[in-house]
């Protein structure tokens, strides 16, 4: 028998204590019954004796501290699953808003999910064809890494991260692929966008989407992430797909987790945000993974905002310690007129080395990435070099490096948001570019690669 | 024992009553699940608890048992090659029971309890014997003996021992101590982890650790027994230099604790570390290496525990007369750990949010490490090195972490974005690195390597510090503007960044570079300076000096195997071009 309870006795912000409660345990879910019948969910965030203090899920506007009444559901957070959720979408708090008909859930899966052991986890290693040569080439994704996105207000991140989704593919095409996609307070236009591309290149139908949008309850998007993984390790480990996750944007999750945060009155760290954030994004971010013995994967794509570009601002500081990697958009090569502006340098994939080489892409891809990045760094020096003190002050060989750099930004890294490259084409983009140097400055190429793939100058 | 009721649950942090019979630090079991927690406070009878599990379903009224015995370890055969959480839980068994998820509540005893092991005894019957002494030994894995010991806090004489095949638990010899009581002695031992283990003495460290890193070994060598620490921003590479660490390190044990680091890190070092040859016994890596792992995902509070339980570990096996390393990656996650848990308690924060306590517990952590004489009667010399990662907020290191962690360390490997982003690894910066052991070591070089090696070293580091001043005058005036000797010094330097500074971790020819290649390669570096600036002297064009073709080869020479008799051929090559030179003078070729 569930008991009801008007003992609301305060309201604050997210946050509601309710008194002379009984048997509650802590991360519970609880139900708000407003007077006119409305329902409204919330999670228990600490209970003290009778005393319990929970965290609303949606806005407090309506609730009166006499009327209202809370029953407590004995369970956690759940998500009912199953695999109809395909082409499916949902709010924020995992309700169909498609106007179709209910789920019949396979299952009801708690939304925080269990930590996974190392010791079960298969290391990512199969390469992921995104058809883009900055991150194929130079940072390559594999099956089950973490791979965000970090952006700025106004970059393109939203086309770099449909481009992805829309050309993903494995080399051996075997398997089936799902994209679970996390709209976290974004705008509507920029949702449509997203919903437009699937609909457009006929993914949605495998595509589950859960949407928080701005004008949704900020306290909602703290689930909202956690629904669309739950789906996404239903249909990844139960239903063995190889799933796709992009949640946008992380920013704004973080902010709502620094609201219930501050309305809790806990010791702030940097900028505000608690001091368990790295904890908190991190039982997120690793639920991507891949297990032993389960065909399906979960890579995951996060993409956030950096608060006035700032890559030392502590959520992009947090993810980039806990994610595999991040693919850096640039201001500067935007203004420069670069589609898409993936600078290069800072961006990085710490799984690339696992995923390349003989019999996952070529033999020569390894060596040919070090040397695109150990050029095109130089390049830059000798280009600001070249801004001081002009082009006279460089040597021979750096002017060839300057030439270099410019070349591999507008013909490797600009490639447009419809162009899909495999990666034998971003391959030998990257030789001709090479074939700019000479050949005695490939020292990160071993010599019979050089012999084999060097390009041949006919004519100069 | 008592049984005490939970009366407020916040996350980690469990509050009873009820426990007045517990004491500080003591392991206590909460609800039904019976997870696993700790007394960190406690205040008439109310006790906060720090919970090492999950805590969502816990609520007032569930019951709370405490075992009456502080958090400990168990020590004995079977640590090698297994892989822990931070509250010594074995996780492959784990995965075997309940699946790839690690559920709450699950009581597995850390040491396998059927497994059989041989036991030879070294002891005889009559022996008076220590704390510490060997009483028999275990071929453990084929790289590691485990020594049986007498626990540190016994004495007496040995009135029966056997040999053959026991388990962890079985009596393998008795002991009559001074009051006349028989104590049984089994092959395992426990330790509360909060309390460093005994040893007779501590000795200053004259030994290097090896590490086959040329930025470590020449540059900024560690001491077997002493502490270092890698800060760096994320992306610099920390993890990287962390595992060529634990791979290539002339030590006998590697403990490795991944705290609050990615899953993915973890499965990497249990799939990997099987496959790679230790270069010295030819066993497998996996064969001497013990790890603990409390990845991002996993509760917070056994974070914090899982940096004493590895370095527990890692005393035990010091304690046998081993040479052992110990890496944590990383203590930043440690003490977010520690500040999490201060801040549910309510305390005053210090710096940053994070408890005023902070720098005590550091330092308490690393000063476990050192070469000492252990306890027992055959003293015994064994060393326990302390290795570190740092993630400072932003790659800042004026924060509270990194500043009281440099303020103990004695080796300080600063990791630089700029360099990882120009694809320079390891990305140590030369500038700002140091080894506080270097006097200290140098004769030990001289002994062992070479009269010439601290010479060298220093004309590479003076070379290094060079081009940092002359490339400021560069983005002033332009390289025309510099000597032909200045311009010398650039190329040189740039050889030793390029040539020697950087090394592929991924590489199968250079991932490990012995100490001898190490010299030889630095010397034929060098050697190439030398020459030029005698030709230059001479007379020899600028220009020709800097593209002869033996510098393609000293690029190349890293990876060379058989490298004596290749840097030999390098060296005649580099000076017969050389001389060419000076005879053309200054003639363009």
């Amino acid at each position: 028998m569930i008991k009801e309870y008007r003992t609301i006795q305060e309201i604050a912000g997210p946050l509601m204590l309710v008194q002379n409660v009984e048997g509650v345990t802590y991360g519970e879910l609880a139900e708000i019954r407003l007077q006119n019948g409305e329902i409204r969910r919330c999670k228990v965030l600490e209970v003290e004796g009778d005393n319990a203090l929970v965290q609303l899920f949606e806005s407090s506007t309506g609730i009166n501290l006499a009327n209202s009444s809370v029953r407590f559901l004995g369970h956690g957070i759940e998500l009912g699953v199953s695999a109809d959720m395909l082409g499916r979408v949902f709010d924020g708090l995992g309700n169909p808003i498609d106007n179709g008909p209910e789920l019949l859930p396979d299952k009801r899966l708690d939304i925080n999910g269990l930590p996974m052991n190392p010791a079960a986890r298969a290391y990512p290693s199969e390469f992921i064809q995104t058809g883009v040569s900055a991150i194929d080439g130079l940072n390559t994704l594999v099956r089950g890494q973490k791979l965000p996105i970090f952006s700025g207000s106004g970059l393109p991140h939203a086309d770099l991260a449909a481009q992805i989704a829309r050309q993903a593919k494995v080399l051996d095409n075997s398997s089936q692929f799902a994209v679970v996609f996390a709209a976290v307070g974004i705008t509507f236009e920029e949702a449509d966008f997203f919903i437009n591309d699937f609909r457009r290149t006929g993914s949605i139908d495998r595509t589950v989407m859960f949407m928080n949008l701005a004008n949704d309850p900020a306290i909602e998007r703290i689930s909202t992430p956690r629904m669309a993984l739950t789906a996404a390790e239903y249909l990844a480990f139960d239903q063995g797909m190889h799933v796709l996750v992009i949640i946008t944007d992380i920013t704004n999750y973080a902010e709502a987790l620094r609201e219930v945060s501050a309305a809790r009155k806990e010791v702030p760290g940097r900028r505000g945000y608690p001091g368990y954030m790295y904890t908190d994004l991190a039982s997120m971010y690793e639920r991507a993974g891949r297990r032993e013995g389960c065909d399906g994967s979960i890579t995951l794509i996060p993409i956030l905002t950096m608060p006035e570009d700032d890559k030392t601002h502590p959520i992009p500081d947090l993810t980039g310690y806990i994610t595999e990697g991040q693919i850096i958009l640039s201001r500067d090569l935007y203004r420069k007129g670069l589609r898409p502006p993936v600078d290069v340098l800072p961006s990085l994939s710490r799984l690339k080395d696992k995923g390349i080489g003989e019999g996952k892409t070529r033999a020569d891809h390894s060596g040919v990435m070090n040397q695109l990045f150990a050029a095109y760094a130089r390049g830059k020096d000798a280009k600001e070099l070249m801004t001081i003190l002009g082009e006279a002050a460089l040597t021979d060989i750096d002017k060839l490096y300057a030439k270099f750099a410019d070349e591999f930004e507008n013909r490797y890294v600009s490639q447009g948001y419809d162009t899909n490259r495999s990666i034998e084409e971003t391959l030998s983009i990257g030789w001709e570019l090479l074939s700019i140097l000479p050949k005695n400055e490939l020292k990160r190429i071993k010599p019979q690669f050089i012999e084999k793939y060097f390009p041949e100058k006919s004519e100069e | 024992m008592g049984n005490g009721k939970v009366i407020k649950v916040s996350g980690p942090l469990v509050v009873a009553e009820g426990l007045s019979d517990a004491n500080m630090f003591d392991v206590v079991r909460v609800g039904r699940d019976r997870l696993i927690g700790e007394i960190i406070e406690m205040r008439g009878d109310q006790a906060s608890i720090q919970v090492y599990e999950e805590t969502a379903g816990l609520g007032p009224g569930d019951e709370v048992a405490t075992t009456g015995a502080p958090l400990s370890v168990e020590l004995g055969p079977g640590l090698i090659t297994t892989i822990y959480d931070g509250i010594q839980r074995p996780l492959e068994t784990i995965r075997d029971l309940v699946g790839s998820s690690i559920q709450r509540g699950i009581d597995v005893p850390s040491l396998d309890r059927k497994k059989k092991w041989k036991f030879e005894p070294i002891a005889k019957v009559g022996d008076a014997v220590i704390g510490g002494d060997i009483i028999g030994h275990v071929q453990e894995t084929a790289a590691v003996d485990t020594k049986i010991m007498v626990p540190p806090t016994l004495s007496g004489t040995i009135v029966s021992i056997k040999s053959g095949e026991f388990t962890v638990e079985e009596t393998v010899a008795e002991l009559k101590n001074a009051d006349g009581t028989i104590v049984p002695l089994s092959m395992m031992q426990r330790w509360p982890v909060r309390q460093g283990r005994r040893y007779k003495a501590k000795l200053s460290p004259t030994v290097p650790m090896i590490t086959g890193q040329r930025n470590v070994d020449t540059l900024f060598p560690i001491a077997r027994g002493g502490t270092a620490a890698i800060p760096g921003p994320f992306g610099s590479g920390k993890t990287v230099v962390q595992h060529q660490l634990a791979k290539w390190s002339d030590v006998d044990i590697v403990v490795y604790i991944g705290c609050g680091e990615r899953g993915n890190e973890m499965t990497d070092v249990l799939r990997e570390f099987p496959e790679l040859k230790d270069p010295r016994s030819g066993e497998s890596l996996m064969k001497r290496t013990v790890l603990i792992a409390n990845t991002s995902d996993m509760p917070v509070a056994a974070r914090e525990a899982s940096i004493y339980t590895g370095i527990t570990i890692a005393e035990y096996f010091r304690d046998m007369g081993y040479a052992v390393a110990i890496l944590a990656d990383s203590t930043s996650r440690w003490a977010e750990a520690l500040r999490e848990m201060s801040g549910r308690l309510e305390e005053m924060p210090g710096e940053e949010g994070y408890p005023a306590y902070l720098t005590s517990r550091l330092a308490q952590f690393y000063e476990r490490a050192g070469r000492v004489i252990c306890l027992g009667s055959e003293d015994r010399e064994g060393s326990l090195t302390a290795i570190g990662a740092v993630s400072p907020p932003g790659g800042d290191i004026s924060e509270p972490v990194s500043q009281a962690t440099l303020r103990i360390v004695k080796v300080f490997w600063s990791l630089d974005s700029s360099l990882a982003y120009a694809r320079h690894f390891p990305a140590i910066n030369w500038l700002n690195s140091y080894s506080l052991y270097e006097d200290r070591l140098q004769q030990w070089y001289i002994d062992n390597i070479s009269p010439d090696f601290p010479k060298l070293r220093a004309s590479a580091i003076s070379l290094l510090q060079q081009e940092s001043e002359l490339n400021e005058i560069v983005q002033l005036v332009g390289v025309d503007a510099l000597s032909p000797q200045d311009r010398l010094i650039l190329e040189e330097a740039r050889m030793l960044r390029e040539d020697f500074l950087q090394q592929d971790a991924m590489s199968d020819t250079d991932a490990y570079c012995p100490s001898e290649k190490q010299f030889q390669l630095l010397r034929l570096i060098l050697s190439y300076y030398d020459m030029g600036r005698e030709a230059l002297a001479k007379g020899a064009n600028m220009n020709a000096l800097f593209s002869i073709p033996a510098r393609d080869n000293i690029g190349r020479a890293k990876n060379e195997s058989n490298y004596q008799k290749a840097f030999a051929e390098i060296e005649s090559e580099m000076r017969a071009q050389i001389s060419e030179l000076i005879a053309k003078g200054g003639e363009q070729l």
